[in-house]
């Protein structure tokens, strides 16, 4: 449009300033587009509202009034048509049906569309979107008004939303300018004539002071009391000025003060960039960083963390007190500047779901349902890359919820169900992780549907499919090979690409769940990690070197002693995990790191641990579980994620690398490839099968893990592993004081710490007290309160059955029973937990029913 | 004519070169972490300050015998296009600066995979001047691994 004004702006101030202009303009765009997509469909809901009306009115004539500014003409006619469309509804004079709807959605896309285009290319495109305009002309009604007004005329009724160049506070101020001044394109042709080549000079001057714009905090926000404020301005000339427009003087208050002489040009120019600025950010103080730029900072963060770790170790080693602390201290900090860094990458779940109103909404439209849409917690924040990653399977899920899921009107009345069915998408925190659900109130799954299905297919013998419980039916629509078949029918559900949905869940470290109740709905649950840049893993040493285990596919660990109960299938090696058979992986043989490993020979899988221990990992790889042999378990550690080389790409069994905090480099084992490369999962009959066992293993329940600890020189105690949080090892220097409680600081909370030597006395000797400069620590949490129980010394996990007997009992503790040939006390966590810190833990009880 | 740089190192005797502005920078043996499954040219991988960096054997690369036991291997870190790569090398040499009118290319009876990454000699006084294909050099041969895993 005004091609004149872009050469002299480029070669003044340079492309930079340009480029950024409509870089700016573009993000903006964007997201308002994105809020027009909700309001549009949240306006087919309510009709009669007016601010949302007025909201979106002001949307799109913000991107008209910016494009024409910019010069983009095609855009800016397609908003145009659009935005005559909207004054039409606006003014009352037109209702809004669902075609009308419709058309502001693809004059919404086109727009889009546009945008893309001008991002690609920097032009807006060769489609002038002649029949959009055609249509959205029509739906104006051919009545009245003409489609394009002269800008004259539409000058009256733009005037108290917003304007493009000229900012609404000046406009106010300025009382209302006459309908003869300028608006729309004669606003921009008037705006460019006062960029001539020595105003555009002038704005590129005024931009450092527009800049530094956010240590100046003026009073007003408006343009007389900013350039007073400046000090550009005499109070009384203002006065004047205002006094000339009353009398009606038909310019801006701009064009009056540099008329007469009162105000360098530059200075009005300056403080309207100031102005607009502010308009921009109003009520948020937020700045736009670049994600690259978060990304460096988690990287250099990630670095902080293992040079820390390093100090931390070293630390251990000295004996330096001063150091020590100083070791902590930076520690701490590390820890607190990790936490907040990952926060900046966290967004809201939100930013994926507020496609869905319109998603729901076109789907609706063409497959003839009536769906309302529910959104809860929206504000449940996730890892910038894990919402990527969740976007495409999400969006699938919501597909197929309405697709198969919600029935029909006439089918929803028939079921004596109301006829507009409900979607429900809803996240939340828990245990670390989010979980998003994605229910719908329509048909439900056809189980019988998909038992026979799975017979057919081969999965499943009809016997087996006949005891099935419901949930490990329903979930083999998840299976791949289910989907193709699902496609042809439809009748009884969803099933396709259901499998690439698990897929992409499991690729970051999720899993997937469905529920079902006939006629009732179905509900999809994804658990997916909050991030994957920082995640806990597991140590394990295994031929000398050290690799990496993430903690979500970890089920338990188990220490058998000289290897006892390893069996042979013929040759391969199983264990007997509570009564079921757990296929063994050594990890030595899977990394052909073993000598002689290559071969691969049967007898070779023997265990080749004559009186050592064996030490199992239990894994969980899609819905089998196996148990990893390793030559040591170290610890857990935070660790860094970090990519591999591209040469190593193609190693299914590791997932990334990190640095340890000695410095080497250790790898991420990935637990589906190892599974896969060790065969585990085969095929999905197997996966079926080992739903049966977690089924059966349930009733075989009287069992438990029990963590053993040493309390004193003689006391052993146990507590269930099922309500141990972790098991941790500090630094004596870790415990403070907080009054006469003994606290420290555990993953950004101050928690209370509990002796357990001072619930049950035992005898201890000088020795044991003086215990080395660490403190073993039993995490327990109850709701969202944290407590640690020092003990002397964790000595075991065991597994025990034997009956507990009722001896003498003493405060804290159920009863005794032998494990491992000692007499072991059975503590009572939450009674010593609640006797030692009074009142915490049912204090937390009751805020979190308050909240 | 311009003249080119080239940092040269040793492998089994004979004199190799990457251009200078490849070249990230040269470090002495370093603590390594092997990769079990990698293809056999890898020979671990590098915490270069905190960058993970895979080492490559240049000797297996260029199908050379291997290193004697207990000779530490040097590492010339280059700048690839997949980022920063440690060749591993037998001993660094000077940095040469060399005519383009000394270049020649490989001789037809050159052999063996040596051929894919050699792109040509500069004859130097004495000696000849192995100019090596960085970036083919930083590229593995498909991952066995990588292909049995599709089955």
């Amino acid at each position: 449009m005004f091609p004149a004004w872009h050469a002299t702006c480029n070669t003044i101030s340079g492309a930079p300033i340009m480029d950024e202009i409509v870089k700016d303009f573009l993000i903006e765009s964007g997201e308002n587009l994105d809020r027009l997509d909700q309001e549009l469909v949240k306006l087919e809901a309510e009709p009669k509202s007016n601010e949302l009306l007025a909201s979106i009115f002001r949307t799109i004539h913000t991107i008209k009034g910016s494009c024409g500014f910019l010069g983009f003409a095609r855009l800016e006619k397609v908003a145009h048509a659009g935005e005559n469309l909207l004054s039409r509804l606006r003014d009352g004079e037109l209702s809004l049906t669902a075609d009308v709807t419709s058309g502001l959605l693809a004059m919404v896309d086109a727009v889009r569309h546009m945008l893309s285009e001008i991002q690609a290319t920097e032009h807006d495109g060769e489609n002038d979107y002649q029949e959009l305009r055609e249509e959205l002309k029509r739906l104006q009604g051919s009545d009245e008004k003409p489609a394009f007004e002269s800008p004259a005329a539409k000058a009256e009724e733009d005037t108290p939303l917003s304007q493009p160049a000229w900012t609404d506070d000046l406009a106010s101020e300025a009382a209302r300018p006459n309908a003869g001044s300028s608006n729309s394109p004669g606003e921009v042709q008037l705006q460019a004539g006062w960029l001539e080549p020595p105003a555009a000079s002038a704005a590129a001057d005024a931009g450092p002071a527009a800049a530094s714009g956010d240590s100046y905090r003026p009073t007003p926000g408006k343009m007389g009391g900013l350039l007073v404020d400046r000090g550009s301005l005499r109070p009384e000339d203002l006065a004047t000025a205002l006094h000339e427009q009353e009398l009606g003087d038909h310019r801006r208050l701009g064009e009056i003060l540099v008329g007469r002489g009162m105000c360098k040009l530059e200075d009005v120019l300056a403080a309207q960039q100031i102005l607009e600025m502010r308009q921009r950010e109003t009520g948020t103080e937020t700045v736009r960083v670049g994600v690259s730029l978060l990304d460096r900072l988690m990287n250099l963060v990630g670095e902080l963390v293992l040079a820390r770790n390093q100090l931390l170790q070293f630390s251990n080693t000295t004996q330096e007190g001063a150091f020590s602390r100083v070791s902590q201290r930076v520690n701490l900090i590390a820890s607190e500047l990790q936490e907040e860094v990952m926060k900046t990458r966290m967004q809201p779940i939100g930013n994926v779901w507020n496609k869905f109103p319109r998603t729901v909404r076109d789907l609706a439209h063409n497959c003839g349902k009536e769906v309302r849409l529910e959104m809860e917690g929206q504000e449940t924040e996730l890892d910038r890359t894990i919402i990527e990653a969740i976007k495409d399977p999400l969006t699938h899920l919501v597909r197929n919820a309405m697709d198969h899921g919600i029935e029909a009107p006439e089918a929803r009345k028939l079921a004596g169900k109301d006829a507009t069915g409900c979607l429900k998408l809803r996240a939340f925190h828990e245990g670390g992780q989010v979980n998003i659900e994605i229910s719908d109130d329509g048909a439900g799954l056809n189980r019988e549907r998909i038992r026979t299905k799975a017979v057919e297919r081969g999965l499943v013998s009809a016997e087996q499919a006949a005891r099935l419980p419901d949930r490990d039916v329903f979930n083999m629509i998840f299976l791949a090979g289910f989907s193709t078949a699902e496609k042809v029918t439809n009748v009884s559900g969803r099933g396709v690409g259901m499998d690439v949905v698990k897929t992409n869940v499991e690729r970051i470290g999720g899993t997937v769940d469905v529920q079902s109740t006939p006629g009732r709905g179905t509900t999809v649950r994804v658990k997916i990690p909050l991030t994957l840049a920082i995640i806990p893993a597991l140590i394990v040493r295994c031929s000398g070197e050290r690799f990496a285990i993430p903690q979500v596919s970890l089920t338990e660990l188990v220490r058998l002693d000289s290897g006892k109960g390893i069996e042979m299938v013929h040759g391969s090696p199983v264990y007997r995990l509570r009564g079921q058979l757990l296929p063994l992986v050594y990890l030595s043989q899977t990394l052909k790191t073993a000598p002689g490993a290559e071969d691969g020979l049967p007898e070779r899988k023997k265990p080749a641990t004559g009186l050592q221990s064996v030490n199992v990992v239990v894994l969980q790889a899609e819905s089998r579980q196996f148990g990893l042999v390793v030559d040591d378990i170290l610890d857990t550690e935070e660790i860094v994620v970090k990519p591999l080389g591209k040469q190593l790409k193609g190693i299914s069994v590791y997932s990334g690398a990190t640095i340890m905090g000695d410095g080497r480099v250790a790898l991420i084992l990935d637990v589906l490839g190892l599974a896969q490369r060790a065969q585990v999962i085969v095929e999905a009959r197997e996966s079926i099968l080992q739903e049966k066992r977690v089924e059966t293993r349930q009733t075989a329940r009287d069992q438990q893990t029990l963590v053993l600890a040493e309390n004193g020189l003689e006391g052993r105690v146990a507590i269930p592993l099922s309500i141990v949080a972790r098991l941790e090892e500090f630094p004596r220097t870790v415990v403070e004081r907080a009054g006469a409680q003994e606290v420290m600081q555990y993953r950004g909370q101050i928690i209370p710490l509990v002796r357990l030597s001072e619930i049950i006395p035992a005898t201890r000797d000088a020795e044991m007290l003086a215990h080395g400069g660490s403190i073993q620590v039993v995490v327990y949490s109850e709701g969202k309160r944290t407590v640690g129980l020092i003990v002397d010394r964790i000595v075991d996990i065991v597994e025990e059955c034997s009956g507990v007997e009722r001896l003498a009992p003493r405060a804290g503790v159920v009863g005794s029973f032998v494990v491992q040939r000692q007499v072991t006390d059975l503590l009572d966590l939450p009674a010593i937990v609640r006797a030692a810190v009074p009142g915490l833990l049912d204090a937390a009880e009751t805020t979190e029913e308050g909240t | 004519m311009a003249t080119e740089q080239f940092c040269t190192f040793f492998l089994a005797a004979q004199l190799f070169g990457v251009p200078v502005p490849q070249v990230q920078e040269v470090i002495g043996p370093h603590d390594m972490t092997p990769v079990p499954l990698a293809p056999e040219v890898v020979s671990g991988m590098i915490n270069l300050r905190g960058q993970i960096v895979v080492a490559i054997d240049l000797r297996r690369r260029l199908q050379l015998a291997g290193r004697a036991e207990g000779e530490l291997p040097m590492n010339v870190v280059v700048r690839s296009l997949e980022g920063a790569v440690s060749l591993q090398v037998d001993e660094i040499g000077d940095v040469i600066e060399v005519e383009p009118a000394t270049f020649e290319p490989p001789p037809e009876t050159m052999q063996g995979s040596a051929r894919a990454l050699i792109l040509g000699v500069h004859k130097l006084e004495g000696s000849l001047l192995h100019v090596l294909d960085t970036e083919r050099a930083c590229q593995v041969p498909a991952t066995l691994e990588a292909t049995s895993a599709e089955r």
